[in-house]
């Protein structure tokens, strides 16, 4: 009989409205054998699984970790179940509840398909009126557009070492997303002296002021933990869709709303009068180095 | 009777240079001119303002604070955009009617001798406080849904080129009634031009 120590916590994965896009990141996890080592998969919609999933819609089971992907769809059926009804029963009964990706934190892209009755399990965009509102303790939403894989394992990580997830007030962790997705942003330089991107893919200019990016108002640390471990949206010249924040989706991805070509979004915390002092006095300079193309610049002439 | 301390003795030289540069010319305006005007010696003129050409820049930075404060204060109000408008019209008239050399400085000395102005006031560097706060009367007025949005020049040319435009008129003495007749129809005529079509 396994001891006490032996007895690995248990997770149930289970998906409401999705696309699959978190289970996918996930699958990309470096070293994702050695995390799944320390818990059980009792289901999951791609993992070698020990329960078949009569038995998890039959709600007799109970887990450890019940992580959502999806936005929740209160009238959706899975196995002819409500998923209401299996959200319910394993939220009650875990220990932790995790709502995997923008759509299962706040609705996301799929509320979009019935918006008057989709939402996150907690929150609706930014207002706490989701279904899990008598078990909002348990919740820790991890948003994202998808997760960045590394994002749930620090989380199941911090679970299983029995360690305390302190989170912020839309129940996102604060080690993964207190920081903005400008920080670490090798872009920064243009950012400072307000040199605009001349389009995507470019190695050189700010996506900020015509190409939509929404890093300096982005909770993410998508430029300090990396993608695939190389890179970031922003470092290969796509904008920040601000993907982990309630707003998102936001309308024209592409494109900075501006108000008489003044940002209508200004970085976070920062007046925009403040701003615009700065960004006024900072365009006054042109910077030769950073104006053309980097290969370009010789510092011998 | 009270000291007159040194920051009051910088006001009095600011002013005095002020009327001297847009009455004379910047060139011919010398420091000696200026030290009398403020009734102190060359010397001590020196103590305040280094050379001819830092005093012309910190009138210019002066102007626009001083601009940029009085447009903060009707921003700040809950008021209509076209309110804003007939308001920061009525400053700039008042002002110039009642300072004329500030705008008269602005306008003939700041925009006519880009050489003195080129090393250290260049672009937003001394007009910063002024321009701001009309990013943020243009940024606010499309905001509220009062204005179109257009390219921020566009419009910034439009309002500031109009009134001193008028008051250039003004001070030739060409308009044939005082500044505070057109208020109306000129703070109406701009409006009209940037609001929501």
């Amino acid at each position: 009989m396994p001891s006490k120590q032996d007895k690995k916590p248990s997770i149930i994965w289970f998906q409401g409205v999705t696309c699959n896009g978190n289970t996918h990141s996930f699958l990309n996890l470096e070293n994702l054998d050695k995390l799944l080592n320390k818990f059980e998969i009792l289901s999951h919609p791609s993992l070698p699984s020990t329960k078949d999933f009569d038995t998890i819609t039959n709600c007799t089971l109970v887990c450890d970790i019940f992580i959502f992907e999806g936005t929740y769809d209160p009238l959706m059926k899975r196995n002819d179940v409500l998923i209401s009804k299996v959200v319910e029963h394993y939220a009650k009964n875990a220990k932790y509840v995790i709502a995997l990706g923008s759509c299962a934190s706040f609705g996301g892209m799929f509320k979009a398909s019935a918006p008057h009755r989709n939402s996150g399990l907690l929150f609706n965009e930014q207002e706490k009126s989701g279904p899990l509102l008598n078990v909002q303790t348990k919740i820790i939403n991890i948003s994202g557009c998808p997760i960045h894989p590394e994002w749930l394992a620090y989380t199941l990580s911090m679970i299983e070492k029995e360690r305390e997830v302190e989170i912020d007030d839309l129940h996102r962790p604060i080690e993964l997303y207190s920081t903005l997705a400008h920080h670490g942003c090798t872009r920064n330089e243009y950012f400072e002296w307000k040199v605009d991107a001349d389009g995507f893919g470019e190695k050189e200019g700010c996506l900020y002021y015509k190409q939509g990016c929404r890093a300096p108002m982005t909770h993410a640390s998508c430029n300090k933990i990396l993608w695939n471990g190389v890179s970031s949206k922003t470092r290969v010249g796509t904008p920040c869709f601000g993907c982990t924040e309630p707003d998102f989706p936001r309308q024209n991805l592409f494109s900075t709303k501006t108000n008489m070509s003044i940002p209508e979004d200004v970085p976070l915390g920062v007046p925009k009068r403040s701003y615009l002092t700065m960004a006024g006095i900072a365009k006054t300079f042109h910077i030769n180095r950073l104006e053309g193309k980097l290969i370009d610049y010789k510092t011998t002439d | 009777m009270a000291r007159i301390t040194k920051e009051e003795r910088k006001t009095n030289i600011i002013s005095a240079a002020l009327k001297l540069f847009s009455e004379k010319g910047f060139y011919i305006t010398t420091i000696p001119d200026i030290a009398e005007k403020v009734g102190m010696s060359v010397g001590n003129f020196y103590n305040y303002f280094t050379s001819k050409d830092i005093l012309a820049k910190e009138l210019v930075m002066y102007i626009s604070e001083y601009l940029g404060e009085s447009i903060r204060k009707i921003n700040d109000q809950d008021i209509t955009t076209e309110k804003k408008t007939y308001e920061i019209v009525s400053m700039y008239f008042n002002m110039a009617d009642e300072r004329p050399e500030m705008i008269e400085y602005f306008l003939r000395v700041y925009l006519s001798n880009r050489e003195v102005f080129g090393d250290g006031c260049e672009g937003m560097i001394c007009v910063s406080p002024f321009v701001t706060e009309m990013m943020m009367f243009f940024n606010d007025g499309v905001e509220s849904g009062d204005l179109h949005d257009q390219d921020f020049f566009s419009a910034f040319g439009l309002f500031m080129g109009y009134l001193g435009g008028m008051v250039f008129l003004f001070g030739e003495k060409i308009l044939p009634e005082p500044l505070e007749w057109y208020k109306e129809s000129i703070s109406q005529n701009i409006y009209n031009a940037l609001k929501t079509r």
